[in-house]
This record gives structure tokens, sequence and C-alpha cells, in this order.
């Protein structure tokens, strides 16, 4: 809690200016024995000046209560409204990336509102909070709104947005950083933009944690692009907003204490492959059993619900120890929320949802089980024990298997090194604008000057061409095709006054329905029932959470899964529900969902190849690991750090070419995809590849190793540059990659509803095929401002594609090739994966033909029926 | 590899000639049936006008699948030359698609029927016989042994042909999801010939009980060929 971060007391800045923070809240910190921190004070009088201001400091440096001093203050000033005055509108709006953290800040403000004696109401408005209560804030604004990038985006496309906002003075964004590099950043903007347009005074608080690039984030936070409105020309226009980049004002807090951290050197045998770590359970349980309150966090939902099952499989003291993913019932989280605030927890096992910057009870150890999968990600989590500043935090990694051992070693000294590694900002989506053009147009009639001026006030957007943004309000027209067929179907149509008009009030629900960025796969309600009977399904049951609708449609009725703690049995989906009974084994028959889903960071990446390619470097690896690698290095050979080392040998039948470029999996299946068509053309006759993020494994029916030894098969032709060009061009507008981003695009745009109304009863409305659209649209018009927006999301969004491109410009001349007799110990965790997950080559029939044969030969025979 | 770009390719491929209720067919690749003894050509689903019965409820799917899916008929047509065309129902996306189509699909449209006995079965999409097209409408029709309807019926009916369920087949294993006839050698469901219409796996609860499972095969359509493939070595996907 940020309250305990104020315990010792800190002296002001020598040169801040007189500060004027009122009587009672002076008294406030004084009966708690603290003095307000330099920096907070710091912030309330550049707010008090004006200014917007971007705070950028550690976990643990009192940043909330910093974010909010200044409206609290104000607040204060302002007092209560006279009788019979108009209701007051939303004087603070905080916005968060996370549902749990809102929540969890309006738990944290309430005390010291409630200490201070301040009249100061704080709601939460998030995809949880029910309809009744956000009729009543519409009614009667509270004075501090916390909320989402996805209920702003709602909020201001309400008529009543201008009301609402007309007396908001501050605009809080909370970990900006992990804000602004995604679509929901772009939207957030778009937001931001619209609030000054209605509040032209407002001014901006951003909180982060350290970033590489603040002055990036300090711009975010105040309009571009000013128009002076003294006539000049539009040249000259965009010179001047070339030059006037306005940024907001900022603070940096330096870093605290130096966590402590420890990777779990475990007696057992590290295993292969794999992700669950079950090896440790034993180690991780003693470790929870020696400490008071133990954070687990894990990468995905199906790491956290194997977890929580193993624990309490060996928790014989029956220690309470909770579950929280973003799956679960939205009741069950907050009785775990809350438990954890009043420290009734031992440990918790949690996934991302518990990620960022969330004060809870008083945690004293972190563990993290399975690879980091990135420097900053790590800080953050680690910064999660301990929020005092002054003292090291506790934490324990614990690899699921060998190479994350490596990784989770070169993220610790990552950690140390203080390296971040957030990814670079990009330029506003167009899906997000055309959204959010409609959005405008559900709010008021908009002429296209004004809104275009406003959009490209919003940092991301600064750069959009005027055409560009034609084309989209086009394409929310009557979607903006060469052939114009849809005029008569149009959603917004100009109309004589020049106002952009919303055609017909259906348009605006379907808007509602739709709006966000977070793009999920279906999902089901999950019910608990006793027996599955008539009455039951009528009934319902207990509500265990969601689930992906695509994961229970690979079920059969009897089938068991891993779910909420608990082994269920699947009975049936009846309309929009799942119905489960408890599951009389304690073994699920399905795994449910494995992997892992962050790709390793291009920073890390680069610390692991460090660390195999230098031996001096293994001492700090435990002994299995370190022997893993000495074998490998007398029966193959270490890649030097920017080598990329290629095995061939022979397995089962088969020829197997396995390559490490270490660049995650994502990089790695678009790299198997675009080799095996090169090894396809140079008569390799490769059948398949699996990747997994640290290795590639490729395998054929010639010998490859024979095929490099006698020049028919050049590595440096296989690896050369232009794979990127032609062949990725072709390869990619086909691609599952590219298509994938375009049902993203199409979403997101509004091309297609995720709801449509009156439809959300029935469930299951896969109503038309994204892919199938993608390819007749390639096909009839390919130049489509979606198309567009496709490519330049592949092209700058997908980070696999530039590291494909970093990969293949970095090993030129570096490719090791090996030529062995059987597979190498360093191949052994990507050749476990093979049958597990498989990617076929090209299309070809030859699998058809195979399974046709059977049946071939019964009709030949005469044996089928009608012969 | 873009759909549209393998539905092309699938145009000259061989077709798997066989017997349905004693009569001779020919599934082709390209997604139709072909009766040479009554010169007749079947073809389900074509869900023209679907881009446009989205757009009326304001999502504007691409206005090009009307003419795409006619081309591949065209070139259908082309092959076989048949005297009397079936389309099995949802033959448009909806009651509006006939009425509201553009001129020029309208007129390839016409041109495809010119010169042949052409009968729209109704389906639950188009119930309506569509407007100002021509043709004949009609819930059921019976050729030979074979009885054309749109929904197959419940339990077993020998000599069915039906369309609606777009059947598509995926092998156990890997592979990908394919279009395909799903037949036991008594009944035949076609798959979806429209370029953006989606498919229903065989395996699904709505194709229980239809086929006589020991013979149930998915006639499915590759690149460069049709498969039969027993259900037996299917994946539910």
């Amino acid at each position: 809690m940020f309250l305990t971060v104020t315990a010792r007391p800190t002296p002001l800045a020598p040169d801040s200016a007189p500060i004027s923070l009122p009587e009672p809240f002076l008294r406030w910190f004084a009966g708690h024995g603290w003095a307000p921190r330099a920096h907070q004070l710091e912030l309330l009088t550049k707010a008090e000046a004006g200014a917007s201001v971007l705070l950028i400091a550690p976990t643990g440096a009192g940043k909330t209560l910093a974010g909010f001093l200044p409206a609290l203050v104000d607040l204060h000033r302002r007092g209560r409204p006279k009788t019979g005055a108009r209701p007051r509108g939303v004087h603070t709006l905080y916005v968060s990336p996370l549902k749990a953290l809102a929540t969890d800040i309006q738990r944290n403000l309430e005390r010291p509102v409630a200490e201070i004696g301040l009249s100061v109401t704080l709601e939460t408005r998030t995809g949880d909070t029910s309809q009744v209560r956000r009729q009543r804030q519409k009614l009667k604004p509270p004075d501090i709104l916390l909320t989402t990038p996805e209920q702003l985006a709602l909020l201001i496309a309400g008529k009543d947005a201008a009301d609402f906002f007309s007396d908001l003075r501050y605009v809080v964004f909370d970990e900006l950083h992990s804000l602004v590099t995604s679509k929901r950043g772009h939207l957030l903007a778009l937001g931001l933009a619209r609030l000054r347009k209605l509040r032209p005074e407002l001014q901006t608080i951003g909180l982060s944690a350290t970033v590489s690039e603040p002055a990036e984030l300090c711009r975010w936070l105040v309009a571009q692009n000013q128009r002076t409105g003294d006539g000049i020309t539009a040249d000259a226009d965009a010179d001047a907003a070339a030059e006037l980049k306005p940024e907001a004002d900022l603070i940096t807090v330096a870093g605290g204490a130096r966590p402590d951290i420890q990777i779990l050197d475990s007696e057992e045998r590290v295993p292969w492959q794999g992700h669950t770590a079950r090896y440790a359970l034993p180690e991780i349980y003693a470790a929870i059993k020696a400490h008071r309150t133990t954070l687990l966090f894990v990468n995905t939902r199906s790491q956290a619900e194997l977890l929580f099952q193993e624990l309490w499989r060996i928790n014989e003291e029956t220690l309470p120890i909770a579950l929280h993913h973003g799956s679960l019932d939205v009741g069950q989280r907050r009785k775990v929320e809350a438990a954890m605030a009043k420290n009734e927890l031992r440990a918790v096992v949690a996934t991302s949802t518990l990620d960022l910057g969330i004060d809870w009870g008083d945690v004293d150890l972190v563990i993290h089980v399975g690879a980091p999968k990135g420097a900053s990600r790590l800080a953050q989590r680690i910064g999660r024990a301990n929020h005092r500043m002054d003292e090291p935090s506790k934490a324990i990694l614990v690899p699921a298997n060998r190479f994350e051992v490596m990784e989770c070693r070169a993220a610790l000294d990552a950690n140390y090194l203080g390296a971040q590694d957030t990814p670079p900002l990009r330029d506003g989506a167009l899906d997000v604008l055309a959204q959010h053009v409609l959005g405008m147009a559900v709010a008021a009639p908009f002429r296209a000057d004004d809104l275009y001026d406003e959009v490209t006030s919003a940092a991301p957007y600064a750069g959009l061409p005027r055409e560009t943004f034609e084309r989209i309000v086009e394409f929310v027209a009557t979607g903006g095709y060469a052939l114009k067929v849809y005029e008569r179907y149009a959603k917004i149509r100009l109309t004589e006054d020049g106002t952009w008009r919303l055609t017909h009030p259906r348009f605006a629900q379907q808007y509602r329905m739709n709006a966000g960025t977070i793009i999920e796969a279906p999902m089901l309600e999950i019910r608990l029932v006793r027996r599955r009977t008539a009455a039951a399904i009528a009934r319902g049951g207990r509500a265990l959470g969601k689930i992906e609708e695509a994961f229970l449609e690979t079920l059969s009725p009897g089938d068991t899964f891993l779910f909420a703690g608990e082994v269920l049995k699947f009975e049936g989906i009846f309309e929009t529900t799942c119905l489960v009974t408890k599951a009389a084994s304690e073994e699920p028959k399905v795994p449910y969902y494995g992997g892992s889903k962050f790709p390793l960071t291009t920073y890390l990446a680069k610390e692991v190849r460090a660390m195999l390619a230098d031996p001096a470097r293994w001492h700090a690896l435990p002994d299995q690991v370190r022997d893993w690698l000495s074998i490998q290095k007398l029966k193959s050979v270490i890649p030097g750090p920017d080598d990329l080392l290629v095995e061939t040998f022979p397995n089962a039948k088969l020829f197997h070419m396995v390559l490490y470029p270490f660049e995650g999996r994502l990089a790695h299946q678009t790299l198997g995809m675009l080799l095996t068509r090169r090894l396809e053309r140079a008569r390799a006759m490769p059948l398949g590849f699996v990747a997994t993020d640290y290795a590639i494994s490729i395998w054929g029916r010639r010998d490859m190793g024979a095929m490099i030894a006698k020049g028919s098969l050049p590595l440096d032709a296989l690896f050369d540059e232009d794979m990127l060009g032609d062949d990725l061009e072709s390869w990619m507008a086909d691609s599952w990659l590219l298509k994938r981003t375009f049902r993203q695009c199409a979403v997101i745009s509004g091309l297609i509803e995720k709801r449509h109304p009156g439809q959300e009863k029935t469930g299951r409305q896969v109503t038309v095929s994204t892919d199938l659209v993608y390819d007749v649209l390639r096909a009839h018009e390919p130049d489509h401002i979606l198309m567009q927006a496709t490519w330049a999301d592949a092209a700058t969004g997908l980070l696999d594609v530039a590291r494909v491109s970093d990969l293949l410009a970095r090993i030129k001349h570096h490719i090791v090739h090996v030529d062995l007799d059987q597979i190498s110990p360093l191949a052994v965790p990507v050749m476990l994966e093979i049958g597990r997950e498989s990617v076929v080559g090209e299309a070809r029939d030859a699998d058809l033909r195979e399974a046709a044969k059977e049946a071939m030969i019964a009709m030949a025979m005469g044996e089928m029926a009608g012969e | 590899m873009n759909a549209l770009a393998r539905r092309r390719a699938q145009l000259g491929c061989e077709a798997l000639e066989m017997a349905l209720a004693g009569e001779r067919v020919a599934c082709d690749p390209a997604g139709v049936l072909y009766l040479a003894a009554e010169n007749c050509l079947v073809v389900s689903d074509l869900h023209l006008e679907k881009g446009a019965a989205f757009a009326r409820r304001g999502m504007f799917l691409p206005p090009y699948d009307t003419a795409a899916t006619l081309s591949l008929l065209a070139a259908c047509l082309d092959r076989y030359c048949p005297a009397r065309v079936v389309c099995l129902g949802d033959s448009f996306h909806d009651v509006k698609g006939a009425a509201l189509m553009p001129a020029g699909e309208r007129a390839s449209l016409r041109s495809l029927m010119a010169g042949r006995d052409w009968i729209w079965i109704a389906g639950n999409h188009d119930p309506e016989p569509p407007v100002g097209i021509g043709g004949e409408t009609l819930a059921e029709v019976a050729i030979g042994a074979l009885a054309f309807r749109h929904e197959p019926s419940a339990g077993r009916r020998r000599g069915e042909v039906s369309g609606h369920l777009h059947p598509v087949a995926q092998l156990a294993g890997r592979g990908s999801r394919r279009a395909c006839f799903a037949t036991d050698g008594e009944r035949m469901i076609l798959p979806s010939f429209g370029v953006t219409t989606g498919g229903l796996n065989v395996l699904d609860r709505a194709f229980h009980g239809l086929f006589d499972a020991s013979r149930a095969l998915a006639c499915m359509i590759g690149h460069a060929g049709i498969y039969p493939v027993r259900f037996g070595a299917l994946s539910a996907g």
C-alpha cells in the first residue's frame, strides 16, 4: 500500500517553491509521523502552476499519492457545492490499464480521504460495473472516477459527455508506459484528445515506471500540432508542427534498494522442455511455508491452474493458498483481492491480471515460475514484493526447463543492470482511428476539418495525412470500397450543413457493444452443477468464470479439464453456458492451453546467446545445466554470440536440421515457414518443422547435411536476406500471420462486429470468416485502406518479422554448420516438441492421398454402400 | 494459400465418380456435383450477395463476393455444359439479395442461366423465389432415384442430396480443414460453394444420425484433387 511508503521522513527538495499543502493534509501527514516526499510536492507545485506532468518513479515511491495529491488539494479548496447548484461533473479522471488496479487504487485512496476529512466521492467504472450504477454515475458524477481506456471511449461517445466532463480538471494515467505501446494506448490518446476539446484547460498527470524515452511519454500527455489560428497556410502549419512538439514537465525519482533475487537451485532434475516446473513443487512449497505472504507469478492461465492444483495436492498444512486470473468470475476475484488486502492468505497464484502496480497486503516473497520473458516484465514483477523502497525486495525465479535456467540467469543480470526493454511507440493504428471516428459520430455530428485537427493533436496521430483521414471517414461511412455499391447503407452521411451524421440510432448501439481494442476469442460462461439434469440445466449453477469457445469445442461430454483450481467434467454446452460437474479423478484428461505466451525479448535473447557463448559464465548456472552445455561442447559446437549454429543429423528414418537463433517462437515460426519453402525449392524434401522460443527443427526425406557438404544446398543462399523480399511478401500475403492481423483490424475498425444487437443470446455467432473476407478483398482490392492498416500492423507491430530481418543480417557470414551422426544435447528440447505441435510445410495433398487410400480400395472392391 | 486462388486451381482437376443410391454421380473438386445421365449440375449454398446482406446491417464486407462466386460457377458450367442446374438453396444470403442485386452481377447470373433449365431450391436464407431473376423455385425436386432439397431430413434417407450444413473435414492429427462432400453411398450433403461461406465439421452433432457411420465418407477437396476419407480417420477439429 502506498501509505506505508512515506514511513521515513524525506527532506524537501531544497530548490522547491513554497508548498501550498493545506492544513488538514499537513496534519494528516504529521499525525502518521510522516512527511510528504519531495517529488510529491514538486508534482503538486507544477500542477498548481497549470502544467501537465510525467512522474517516473520506481514501485514503492509513493507514486499513486503523488498523482492524486493535486486533485485532492484542489477538491479540498473547492469545498462543497452550494445547495441548489447544478450537480458538478467529474473533477478527476483516473485511467488504468487494469480493472483490478482501478479497484485497488479506490480502496487505497478511501482511507486518506476519510482520515484527512475530505468530502470527496470516489467511484470506479469498469466492465464489471452494473448498468444501474453506470446510470447513477451519469446523473450524479463522482468527484474522482477511476476507469479503463474502454470505458473512457464509451463515456466520450455519450450524448451527455460535454456535461459529464464540464468540470474536469485532471486526468491521471497510471502505468502509462504499458498503456501507450498498444492499440489501447492509441484509443486512449484519441479519447484524451476529445477530453481536451471538451475542456481545453484540463491537465494530465502521467505515472510511469522507468522508460528509455521519457520524452515520448511527455509528448503523449499534451496536445500536439496545435494550430495557431492566425491564418497561416497549411504547409507552413505543417512545418511549424514538425518543429513544435510540446511536452509535459518531467519529474524523475531514482530507483530504490536493489532487489534480492535468486534462481531456484533445485536438488531435482531440471526438465528438458515443458512449462510446468512440476519438479520444483516441494521446494516452492517450502518457500511459501518460510514466508508470511508469497505471490506466485506464471505466464499463462493454464500454468496458473496447474500450479495451483499441484500446490494443493501437497498442501499438508492446508495453508490458505488462492488463485487469481482474468477468466475467473469477478466475485471470486474480488474475494481473493479482499482476503489478500487483509493479509489472510499465505500465497496467491496469479497471471498477468495481477501484473502491474497493484500493491496488496504484506507480500514478502515473489516467486516467478517459468521464463520471465523480458527484463521489463521481470522488474515489474519483482517490484511487487515489499513495497518499501528502502528495503530490498525478495524474489525466487523457478525456471521450468533448461533453456529457461539460462534465460532466468540473463534476466537476473539484466535486472541488476537496470536494463529496460519497453517496445518502441508506433504511429497510431488506422483501425483504432476508424472505431473512434464512428464513436465521435455517435456523440454528435462532426465536421471533418474539426475532427482531423482534434485527432492530430493526439501524439500517435500527429503525423496522420489528411488523405488517409478522409479514407478512414469513407471507410466508416460505407466501407470505403472502390466499387461504390453500399451508399444506401451508409452508417454516417455528409449532410447539407457540412457535418457527418449517424444515419440510424441502431449504429450507436452497435458501436457501444463493440467499442474497445481488446480482441478476445469468443468466451462461454462456465457453471458448475451437481448433476446433468434438465432442472440443473435450467437453473444454471455457480458461475466459475469464462473460457474460450474454441477450447470447449474440442471437448466431448465426459472429458475432464482443469479450471478455477478444480478438475471439472464437461457436460455440454447449453446456449451460451458450458455446464460442468466435479470430476471424480484428480488427473484432467485434456490439457488446456499450453505453451508460453510472451516472446523472448530482443534484449534477453542477446543476453542468453552471450551467456551460452562464454563458458566462463557457466559457473553461475546449476551443475546439471552446466554439464549439459559441456557435453554439447564435446559432441557438437557451442556457437559464438553472433553465430547461428546449424546442426544436421539423421533421426528415426528422417533427416533433421536444427538451428538455434534464440529469437522467440513467433519469429521462429516465420523463419521456419520461409526456410521450408526454400528447402522445398532446393529439393531437400522438407516434411515439417517445429519452433520453440530457442530453436527450430526442420525435418525431411533427404540428408540435408550431405547436401550442404556437397554444395547442393549452400547455407549462405538458404539464409540470404532476400528471403524477406519476394519470399516473405508472397508468403506473408497468404499467411496466417497477416490473416490474424487482418482479423484484428477488421474487428477493431468495425468491419466485423464482435457482438450484434439482438444476437447476444444466440451465443455462437461465427457469422463470417475473416480469412475468407481477406482472400476476397486481397484478390479484388489489394489497396483497400484496411489492407493498408493490416500491412502497417504486420510490418511495425509484429516484432517477429523485424526480428527475422535483424537475425538474417546478424548471421550473415556467421553460420556454423555441424553434421552429426546423431542428435546433439542442445537439440534435445526442440526434438521433444516434435509431435506435440508441428507445422506442415507448404500445402500438398500427400496426407489426404494417404488417408484416402483405404476408402479408395474399398470403393474399388465394391464394398461401399450403393455399389 | 489464398482461398480464391486455390478454388481456381481446383477447377480443372479430375472429379471423383461414385454410386449414390444406385445413380452414378461425379463429385467435382470445384465443389459441384454432376449427374452425367441427366446432364445435370448441382450446386449448393451459393450465398450470393452475402457482402450486401451484411452491409444492410452495418458491416461493410467487401462487395466482391458475388462476382467471385459467379465466375467460379461460370467455369463449372463451361466444363460440363449442363442442360439443367439445381441450386440446393441458400443461393442468396438473404431475402433482399436478389431484388437489390447490382445490375452487373444480375446480368452475369442471367447469362449463366440462359438456355438452361434452372431450379432454385428454397433455403432457409432464401425461402422465397428470387425477385427478377427467373428460374423455377421448388422446395424439393426428384431426378432419377435422387431427391434434392436444402436441409437434410432427420434420420437416414436413401437418395437424398442436400446442402445447408456446409460440411468440412479435417484429418486426424494434422492438416487444415477442407470442404467436402459427405456421403455414405445412400445420401449426400454438398459443400457450400459461395466464396465467403464457412464450414461445419462433419463430426459435429448436426451430422449425427444422418449417415451409416461405418460407411460414411468425407470426399475432401485438396489442392489438386478430391479424396474420399472415412469418418474414422477424421478429427473433430
